[in-house]
């Protein structure tokens, strides 16, 4: 079974993407910040990983450069998914190392179009 | 709102719509007469789909009609629709085609139901991602729809927030799209590399050319047997010798032509036979 974890502060977006993930067959993991979600990396190895833009404690983009940069298990395919909707933030995004942007507010449709591009739905 | 529809009516929409744009729809999907009116009758201040089709055909109001028959009309449509057949298409169907025509160095490329542009868009990307592939190649991309309001909005290569999150990776919409508003505009040179006009693909009067590839993907399902038999006669006329077809992965051609075979190593297309 494939797994995705869920890093978003918002507990009713954690909801609605666990929703549809696990209508997809995948098992779903959540962390409510960057920190959090470095911890689960830890101890799990995550296929992808939904990633909000702005958190408290640690936001996405100081997770996904920390998460690329260590040694081991950080090749699962991270997708931003944010209100951050500019261009510039989607470049940076891309330029740390995302594999995927969604632009919220986001439906079934989007999240399943994202998962297939990146060779996981 | 009360969208209070009697059967009778509903089936005269029904004819209209196959009368006009050769689209059947059967009862079983009159469900989407009473969803995709909703806002026209909201519009025009109508009050429910009986009084809205007394005053089309009291013939008082032809917008009326146009506007009713354009919103039942499916456009649904993504970027790069079907990954794995697209892939095919801009990878060794495009190589074999290239391989006909060195000496031309002409392709035609035919969208024929090409709803709101994204097909012939990504077509368009595929292409110029490999610009020097084809480098010196004049590739002419023709799309069409019955949809005046389909073409219309495809000529503006403008698409929203949803519409670019379905199919299109985020690296080609930077690469490829700007920013405008809350909707992104596509590049005017993909733009430019594509003609739009207004074609009903059952219209056996108007010629559109000869084409070394068509795409017809998930609209033949809408039509009746008999305008399926007209729309694979058009498409047999508009394909050279040798020229493919592409169809929907889950459509398959049946017994609609015999001047048209299956391709071997390419699921999802056929090639114009000799006869």
């Amino acid at each position: 079974m494939r797994s995705c974890l869920i890093v978003d502060d918002s507990k009713v977006i954690r909801k609605v993407a666990r929703h549809i993930l696990e209508t997809m067959d995948f098992e779903v993991y959540e962390a409510g910040d960057g920190q959090e979600a470095l911890n689960s990396c830890l101890e799990f190895k995550h296929d992808v990983i939904l990633l909000d833009w702005n958190m408290p404690i640690m936001s996405g983009m100081d997770f996904l450069k920390k998460y690329r940069q260590s040694n081991s298990n950080n090749d699962a395919k991270v997708i931003f998914c944010t209100t951050e909707n500019g261009i510039g933030h989607i470049q940076a995004a891309i330029s740390a190392g995302a594999d995927e942007y969604v632009m919220k507010p986001f439906d079934r449709t989007t999240l399943e179009s994202k998962l297939q591009i990146v060779g996981c739905s | 709102m009360n969208i209070h529809s009697s059967k009778r009516s509903l089936e005269i929409l029904s004819n209209l719509l196959e009368e006009r744009t050769g689209q059947t729809l059967s009862s079983e999907r009159y469900w989407r007469i009473q969803t995709s009116l909703q806002s026209i009758m909201k519009e025009y201040n109508i009050p429910d789909i009986d009084s809205l089709v007394s005053e089309i055909l009291s013939n008082m109001n032809r917008s009326l009609e146009t506007d009713c028959l354009e919103a039942i009309l499916n456009n649904e449509s993504c970027f790069f629709r079907d990954q794995a057949s697209f892939a095919l298409l801009t990878g060794p169907v495009l190589d074999a085609i290239k391989a006909n025509k060195e000496k031309e160095k002409n392709i035609r490329i035919w969208s024929s139901a090409c709803s709101f542009g994204q097909e012939s868009i990504s077509l368009a990307i595929a292409l110029s991602e490999n610009s020097q592939k084809w480098s010196g190649w004049n590739i002419d991309i023709l799309s069409t729809d019955v949809s005046n309001h389909a073409i219309s909005r495809a000529k503006k290569g403008r698409y929203n927030h949803f519409e670019v999150q379905r199919g299109l990776p985020i690296g080609l919409l930077v690469k490829y799209f700007k920013q405008v508003d809350q909707d992104w505009q596509i590049d005017q040179k993909i733009l430019d590399m594509i003609h739009y006009r207004n074609y009903n693909l059952v219209n056996n009067d108007i010629f559109v050319g000869k084409f070394d590839l068509i795409l017809c993907r998930n609209m033949l399902m809408y039509l009746s047997e008999d305008n399926k038999i007209k729309a694979f006669q058009n498409i047999e006329k508009a394909l050279y010798p040798n020229a493919y077809l592409m169809m929907g992965s889950a459509e398959t051609i049946g017994e609609y032509s015999n001047k048209l075979e299956p391709c071997q190593d390419f699921r999802g297309f056929y090639k114009r036979n000799l006869m």
